[in-house]
């Protein structure tokens, strides 16, 4: 099967900046392709360039079996893309959006009809036609903008953060969407900084400073990541961290919500140390036990072995 | 070039326009608000200008030539003066702007045919006012010698100072200042009305989502260009209704000729606002600039106002680029004239340009921003 898109050492640099640096890597046809980074890493530089709104510095991208840089126009035909800020006009109704789109994209008459009416539906905005965009809540803006950028029925969807700012459940359902769209054989292409999210994809680009610092399948990234994973509950985390940061059998520590999370070399040394450091710190040790990795643990590993910091 | 495509943009403007108060407003109100405002500002400085009169002479014939003053609509006069120092205190106080002397001798010298002379002192703290004024002055006094002359008596008027004629021999000057006054406004509201509507895509973040379609820029720049130059046209009838109705300006040429013209006017200046929108694409920077660009020389190298061929060499090289200036020459002669393309050819070929130059720096500075 040929690859939906493939990037061969794209790189863009923004003066002496350089925000995306020789990444390169393919997407199969119908994949749910997630990419995963902090702000500033270089996923919507990419995800631009991958769009035709950008030109690249160096490096290919070809996209649907076209060169970005030479056929900008059947790229863009064969594209949906979504960008990060909501950016439909807000000052037209929701069937005035989609029929603009309709026109630009050159679906018109019946099948126009007929892909209103299903974006309409969902969207779960069938009564909300004639409403202006600008009146909608949050969640309804960002399903009226997916139903706009796949209105044209594209085989690949590009998402750049799509779902930022939402509540969970509107977070859920539109993943939900994103599902039954790969499941027709769409390739979507999706950029977030929600971890949990990415665990809803096939397979992850970890992005870090504009550079790809893995590729992989959710599960297969979470058992990169060998050495132990300690959890510590305590009654200072932000204390405990600083306490801990420079004790040699520690790799990383990092808050984690309510609790800290450990990198250690060796586990059995960790369990008995991390809690002497601690007394001897004036701190409490509530709980200390090993846990799974999470996507965010593996990226925060994944940085430390590259020898940097995340950005933001 | 897709035609669904380029309706689709148009159709999206048309609707956002029809929701902004502030774009209603630069497309319907304010070129009426203009023409009315300046239409009668302008026009009513010109009638009735106060005047004082001292009669020294005191015969039938200076009464005659104080009557034709009063009579002509321009002059109203306000005071009889006693002696010469009066007049300077009348001036002074801007109590009028014009004096009227008759001298003693007046009747006498009119009688031997010798020449009479009247002086006229004029205001000139106003030039603008004081040239009108001396304008009318003569050709009142001229018509009036003509008549004595009829007659078998001569007058002249001692005040011939340098001048320049603004206005129509026949003071019709309203005539003069409407049909230029449609083109100066037209000129201001079509690139205001365009400036916004670039930089307002790329100050909403919609540009993006534009630009990810398959939509060209071709596409984009003309077709939010069709509404504007439909809403300018519109306008354009507006005024010159306008004109011929409430101000009886008259409209002696071909309409049809006006149409053409104006639509060749209107895609130049709409497209530069493009241009302008585009290129600094903040909407308050691009009122800005399409209001400098557009609002200073329209008024004073347009020929509008002031008489293009007695302006310093530079200026008159820099009234060729000035767009309004062609435009004010083909709805003055248009209108008053009633010339057609045998006389306005080369400033229709001029229009041309603008368009071409127009439509051609709006799609070209776009490109660097697409892609």
């Amino acid at each position: 099967m040929p690859d939906a898109v493939s990037v061969r050492s794209l790189t863009r640099r923004f003066g002496d900046f350089v925000a995306v640096d020789r990444v390169s890597f393919d997407v199969a046809e119908g994949e749910i392709f997630g990419f995963l980074g902090p702000n500033g890493a270089g996923k919507t530089t990419t995800i631009k360039m991958l769009t035709g709104l950008l030109r690249p510095t160096e490096g290919q991208a070809i996209v649907a079996g076209h060169d970005v840089a030479r056929e900008v126009a059947i790229v863009k035909r064969n594209l949906g893309y979504m960008s990060q800020q909501f950016s439909l006009y807000a000052d037209l109704t929701v069937e005035e959006n989609i029929r603009l789109f309709g026109g630009l994209y050159g679906v018109t008459g019946a099948r126009l009809t007929a892909r209103r009416d299903w974006i309409l539906e969902m969207a779960g905005l069938s009564h909300h036609r004639t409403r202006l965009t600008a009146e909608l809540s949050l969640g309804w803006k960002q399903r009226l903008a997916l139903g706009c950028a796949v209105l044209h029925e594209p085989p690949i969807l590009f998402l750049d953060e799509p779902t930022s700012g939402v509540d969970p459940v509107s977070r859920r359902n539109f993943w939900d969407l994103i599902y039954d769209f790969a499941e027709a054989g769409t390739t979507v292409f999706v950029s977030t900084h929600y971890m949990e999210e990415a665990e809803y994809c096939h397979r992850l680009a970890l992005m870090n400073r504009g550079r790809l610092i893995a590729l992989d399948r959710p599960d297969r990234l979470r058992g990169a990541v060998q050495e132990p994973l300690l959890e510590l509950r305590t009654d200072n985390p932000a204390r405990a961290v600083e306490a801990l940061r420079e004790h040699p059998v520690v790799l990383e520590a990092a808050m984690f919500g309510r609790a800290v999370h450990l990198l250690v070399r060796d586990r059995d040394r960790a369990m008995d140390e991390v809690p002497r450091v601690l007394r001897s710190a004036g701190l409490a040790c509530e709980a200390l036990e090993v846990i799974p990795p999470s996507l965010e643990d593996v990226f925060v590993a994944l940085v430390r072995r590259e020898g940097g910091a995340p950005v933001g | 070039m897709s035609l669904t495509r380029l309706l689709a943009i148009s159709r999206k403007e048309l609707l956002q326009l029809r929701r902004d108060a502030r774009s209603l407003y630069l497309a319907f109100i304010l070129p009426l608000v203009l023409l009315v405002l300046f239409g009668y500002a302008i026009s009513f400085d010109i009638r009735n200008i106060r005047m004082a009169v001292l009669d020294q002479s005191r015969t039938p014939e200076s009464r005659e030539l104080i009557e034709s003053f009063a009579g002509s609509g321009y002059f109203s006069v306000v005071e009889h003066l006693e002696t010469p120092a009066d007049a300077d205190r009348a001036l002074g106080s801007s109590a009028v702007r014009l004096v009227l002397i008759v001298p003693p001798t007046f009747s006498a010298d009119l009688a031997a045919g010798r020449g009479a002379i009247v002086q006229a002192l004029l205001d000139g703290a106003d030039a603008n006012s004081a040239t009108i004024a001396q304008n009318y002055a003569e050709a009142i006094v001229s018509g009036y010698s003509t008549r004595a002359v009829a007659r078998g008596r001569r007058v002249t008027l001692p005040v011939t100072a340098e001048s320049r004629v603004w206005y129509n021999e026949t003071l019709e000057s309203r005539n003069m200042i409407v049909p230029g006054l449609i083109a100066v406004i037209m000129s201001i509201i079509a690139a205001m009305l365009t400036a916004l509507t670039i930089a307002r895509e790329w100050e909403r973040g919609t540009m993006e989502q534009l630009a990810a379609t398959p939509v060209h820029r071709l596409e984009i720049v003309i077709g939010k260009l069709v509404p504007y130059v439909a809403i300018g046209l519109f306008d354009v009838a507006l005024a010159l209704s306008v004109g011929v109705v409430l101000f009886g300006v008259p409209f002696r040429g071909n309409l049809l000729l006006l149409g053409l013209l104006s639509l060749l006017f209107l895609i130049g200046s709409l497209g530069l606002g493009i241009f302008i929108s585009a290129a600094v694409k903040s909407q308050v920077l691009a009122t800005q600039v399409a209001m400098l660009a557009t609002f200073l020389p329209a008024l004073l190298l347009s020929g509008f106002i002031f008489t293009l061929a007695t302006m310093p060499i530079v200026l008159q090289g820099l009234s060729y680029v000035v767009s309004a200036r062609y435009y004010v020459a083909v709805t003055k002669g248009i209108l008053l004239k009633g010339v057609g393309a045998s006389v306005l050819w080369q400033d229709a070929l001029a229009m041309v340009v603008f368009a071409v130059a127009g439509l051609a720096m709006a799609i070209g500075v776009f490109r660097k921003e697409l892609a």
